[in-house]
């Protein structure tokens, strides 16, 4: 059920842009006042979630400590998985977002009940998985700029050369389209058959992945063997990012799928967990140094508060205070 | 000892597989064992919080605020203003269950309501109905719920069945913490007056009396002197352990269970040995009597109420600079809290050890020192006559308390000192210890006898690891340095690793520190014989 | 607002980043629209139909390739029942001009200029070189 709705809400999709890539009153629609309003709810919607959460405080120093901190100087410290300065939180940061780091601590847990055992092997699945899929996202995404920019940097057919390095077929096979699809069905599978994580997962999981597919898929498809106009496609897509927009006749309808997920990407970003793409940098238990015993965190809302005080705590057990031989601050005289 | 009638084995049949459905539809049942009773109405009086009354979770009615929602609500609001970690947790979790079994509760109980992600959901379903535009439409296509009786009671149970250890964090690929979330949700639950009395007794006695055990200032001063005395009996050097003393140079806290429980006790006496012996000059306070703080466990306020007799009394009592002893979310408080609760500590100096002269750079702002920091330098410095044969009797391994590992990094200065004054040493598996290691499962308030079944599940990854060490180097004594797990560990590997005692590492110290004046040693602080084997210790 | 310098800007930074094709473009004054494209002055029809042709001139090169050069199958059958020698250089390059048609689109979609040209010589070139 929570797979089904995202399914078929994806393949709705796709037909009606399918349909409206048929009929010329839509193809306008499609082409260019959709990717203009993605684009729009995205670069607004992204903006504001991060400024919002810039907007709220951060009151306390509260870096998750993966190592040893830096004490006494002997004592080796890890200065990228504590770190007590800036260019560690750097190093840190750095870590996290290319490498997914944390990520590869993961392991599985299993407990036999004779004992009963609990063991713990290594699994880097997920890792892995999570890594193809973002990086080979970043390389296609890069790759696209072909269609944007004229004239076309040097440094984007040189990608090329690079990812289709296997030289298979024509056009040539891109690695990265392989191994995209096989990392997103690698995830989508995780989601169905570990029954822990299908019992976690949101209707919004399935969506992400089902569209990420989508759009994959599509690419593919039309790379690879449906074949379209590039010429008219960049056409397309140059007359949208310099204001001059315009839908080329020979472009055909399975493109108009493929930008219509495009967009419904981009739309649905700033409402959705995708967010963690910009969230990531601002993750208080990672981009801290843990320095908050030499260097003084400020709380910008901090408030005074009531405290039981030192005279207040005296009056009340000045007697017992004195009984016990404890030094008092006031000598309280019999009446 | 509280009892539990299950047997481990019977306490382990359980399957990770989750039930059929979805989990946003039964609400929680308040079974016997899993869950603390609720804050007694004069607690909660003391300490002038909200909607004092008597009740209890198993109760139908929880007598609410009428107006509880909104102000379950409102609070939300302003949290997701003050703590952006609460923001951007809700915001940012994309559900790929790497924290799911990282949890000690989720290992030992299966309920996947214990997963990190799914404990967060609790909450975040919570926030998506009310603080975003896609819940408020979508609802639960978009993984939004309403705020309920019955979603406020799953809160209750859930939120106290975290530990607030933040391992979860570790393997979190955004770090997300689910102790902040813990924080957000006991805050939000106590604006309502639902919280529990294994926190806000203590909290409440610790408002009062200094600690949160409730020892007034002439118990106080007994036990320390009881301490003296034992001591004296031990070793036969007579020590001076001030208290309230003004103008001393360093204002020594400790948490309250050093002084009055056990096993903590022993590692009182290490202190007190190691104090004379080096000659410091040093007071304790009987105002600021305790460093563990549990207003972390209910709310930031209360933290801060608590934690501002550690800064006043040094103030007070003219020290330089404040020692801390073992302790585990005291550590937090003081690592990650004080200086910003209750700081700037301008009155104080940067720290300095009296006898080595290091200076402990480190601490330069808070100018609070942890005790593992201030004795492994002593010992680096060779300033301390060891004998560490005095410790032959046991066979040692480590257990990271959870916040001074992952909230601090004070991992390498324990082990250090435990090589030094301990000849048998062995750590237990790697994926827990250090920044991995596994909690007591009672950390964060509830250690109380009644939440035993949960307890002992919870402690089941950590004890799990123990019994691995003990059967395969023969440990006898789990050191840690933290009060809470040596509160409850006992209880936990009595059931799941029986034969493994519980200490400090400053009890160690104590057993191996050569003293001047010293009779010849025949037995260890606890008043065991040296020099024989463990085993037969503990045949 | 804590961190804003870094979070303002590297939101910033971000914005720039997403929307760098339009800046790039206003900044290279870039055309829009297709180059001109010489077309064969002598020939009417290509060994394929133009829509073939636009999607899948290179997998009939490849194909072309395989057979000719490995299969000993020099000689290609058009759909209109012509025939063409299998060769880049004597059937395309006799009508079409490698810079002129070629290049041009390949430059204007930025396909990356295929490995036909570690082998095959441009024969414009040569007459280049010869004036």
């Amino acid at each position: 059920m929570k797979a089904l709705v995202p399914l078929a809400a994806i393949l709705g999709v796709a037909g009606l842009a399918y349909a409206g890539g048929l009929l010329p009153g839509t193809r306008a629609l499609l082409g260019v006042v959709l990717p203009y309003a993605a684009m729009g709810i995205f670069l607004i919607g992204f903006s504001f979630r991060v400024v919002r959460w810039a907007w709220s405080a951060l009151p306390f120093h509260i870096p998750t400590t993966c190592g040893q901190q830096k004490s006494l100087g002997w004592i080796r410290s890890n200065p990228i998985e504590n770190p007590n300065h800036k260019a560690g939180v750097a190093a840190r940061m750095a870590l996290e977002i290319l490498l997914f780091r944390s990520l590869f601590r993961n392991s599985q847990a299993r407990l036999e009940e004779e004992g009963p055992r609990l063991l713990y092997a290594e699994n880097k699945w997920l890792w892995l998985g999570a890594l193809a899929f973002h990086w080979s996202l970043l390389v296609v995404l890069v790759r696209h700029l072909r269609y944007f920019l004229s004239p076309v940097p040097a440094f984007l057919p040189a990608l090329d050369a690079v990812d289709g390095f296997l030289q298979i077929g024509a056009p040539q096979l891109f690695v990265t389209d392989a191994v995209i699809v096989a990392a997103l069905l690698y995830l989508l599978a995780r989601r169905f058959a570990n029954g822990r994580v299908r019992y976690l997962s949101l209707p919004g999981d399935f969506f992400a992945l089902f569209l990420l597919l989508g759009i994959a898929i599509t690419g593919i498809l039309m790379r690879y063997f449906t074949k379209v106009d590039l010429e008219g496609i960049k056409q397309l897509a140059l007359g949208l990012v310099t204001f001059s927009p315009l839908v080329p006749a020979s472009v055909g309808p399975l493109f108009f799928v493929h930008l219509t997920f495009a967009s419904l990407l981009l739309a649905y970003f700033p409402f959705s967990k995708l967010m963690h793409m910009g969230g990531i940098f601002l993750s208080p238990t990672r981009n801290l140094a843990n320095d908050s015993r030499a260097r003084r965190h400020v709380n910008p809302w901090d408030y005074p508060v009531k405290v039981h005080t030192y005279q207040e705590w005296e009056e009340e057990f000045h007697d017992k205070i004195a009984s016990a031989g404890l030094p008092l601050e006031k000598e309280r005289t019999r009446a | 000892m509280p009892e539990t009638a299950t047997r481990p084995e019977e306490l382990v049949r359980i399957s990770y597989d989750p039930p059929p459905g979805d989990w946003r539809g039964s609400p929680v049942e308040f079974r016997k064992g899993t869950f603390c009773h609720a804050a007694g109405a004069k607690s909660v009086r003391y300490l002038e919080l909200p909607n004092p009354r008597d009740w209890q979770p198993t109760d139908q009615d929880w007598k609410l605020p009428p107006n509880w929602k909104e102000i379950i609500l409102a609070g939300m609001k302003e949290r997701l203003e003050r703590f952006r970690s609460f923001r951007l947790f809700m915001d940012i979790c994309v559900r790929c269950g790497a924290c799911a079994d990282k949890c000690h509760f989720y290992l030992g109980s299966a309920d996947p309501k214990n997963m990190p992600v799914l404990r967060a959901e609790l909450i975040r379903s919570v926030y998506r109905r009310y603080f975003t535009t896609a819940g408020k439409v979508f609802r639960s296509l978009a993984g939004a719920r309403d705020l309920t009786e019955d979603v406020l009671k799953e809160w209750f149970y859930y939120f106290y069945q975290c530990t607030e250890c933040r391992r979860c964090s570790v393997f979190c690929p955004f770090g997300i913490d689910t102790a902040e979330i813990t924080m957000m949700v006991r805050e939000l639950l106590n604006l309502v007056g639902v919280n529990t009395n294994w926190v806000l007794e203590p909290a409440a006695n610790c408002y009062r009396t200094g600690n949160h055990l409730g020892i007034q200032p002439h118990g106080f001063k007994d036990s320390i002197d009881f301490a003296v005395d034992d001591l004296e009996d031990l070793t036969g050097v007579r020590v001076e352990a001030p208290i309230n003393r003004k103008g001393a140079e360093i204002l020594f806290v400790v948490p309250s269970a050093d002084y009055f429980a056990t096993p903590h006790y022993y590692t009182l006496l290490g202190y007190l040995a190691l104090f004379h012996e080096i000659g410091l000059d040093y007071t304790f306070s009987a105002y600021a009597s305790e460093g563990g703080n549990f207003g972390l466990f209910s709310s930031h306020e209360m933290m801060k109420r608590l934690n501002a007799k550690i800064y006043a009394e040094a103030k007070r009592l003219g020290v330089k600079w404040v020692l801390g002893g073992e302790c585990g979310h005291m550590w937090r408080v003081i690592h990650q809290y004080m200086d910003t609760l209750n700081g700037p500590a301008d009155f104080l100096e940067e720290p300095v050890s009296p006898v080595t002269g290091t200076r402990f750079e480190n601490a330069r702002s808070t100018k609070m020192v942890h005790i593992c920091e201030f004795t492994a330098d002593l010992i680096h410095a060779h300033k301390l006559k060891l004998d560490s044969r005095r410790n032959d009797h046991w066979t040692v391994t480590y257990h990271d308390s959870c916040n001074p590992a992952r909230a601090m990094g004070l991992l390498e200065e324990p082990r250090y000192i435990l090589r030094r004054v301990a000849n048998r040493f062995h750590e237990m598996p790697e994926n827990t210890i250090r920044e991995q290691t596994f909690c007591c499962g009672s950390g964060a308030g509830l250690g109380s006898d009644e939440n035993i079944e949960m307890r002992l599940r919870g402690g089941l990854p950590r004890a799990n690891a123990v019994k691995y060490v003990r059967d395969k180097y023969g440990v006898n004594l789990l050191t840690c340095i933290c009060a809470i797990d040596k509160a409850t560990l006992p209880t936990a590997l009595a059931y799941w690793a029986p034969g493994v005692e519980v200490g400090g590492v400053h009890e160690l110290v104590g057993n191996a520190l050569v003293m001047k004046g010293e009779k010849e040693r025949t037995t260890d602080l606890r008043g065991q014989p040296l020099g024989q084997g463990a085993e037969a210790i503990h045949a | 607002m804590r961190d804003k310098f870094w979070i303002l800007g590297g939101l910033l930074l971000f914005v720039g980043v997403a929307t760098l094709p339009t800046w790039r473009d206003w900044e290279t004054h870039a055309n829009t629209r297709p180059p001109a494209l010489v077309l064969p002055a002598h020939a009417k029809q290509c060994v394929a139909p133009l829509d073939f042709m636009r999607g899948s001139h290179m997998q009939l090169l490849l194909d072309w390739r395989q057979s000719a050069v490995r299969e000993n199958n020099p000689t290609y059958v058009a759909y209109d029942g012509k025939t063409y020698p299998k060769s880049l250089t004597k059937t395309c390059l006799s009508c079409h001009d490698k810079r002129e048609f070629c290049d041009r689109c390949h430059d204007y979609v930025g396909a990356r200029t295929p490995y036909c040209w570690n082998c095959h010589v441009d024969p414009a070139l040569g007459k280049g070189a010869a004036r």
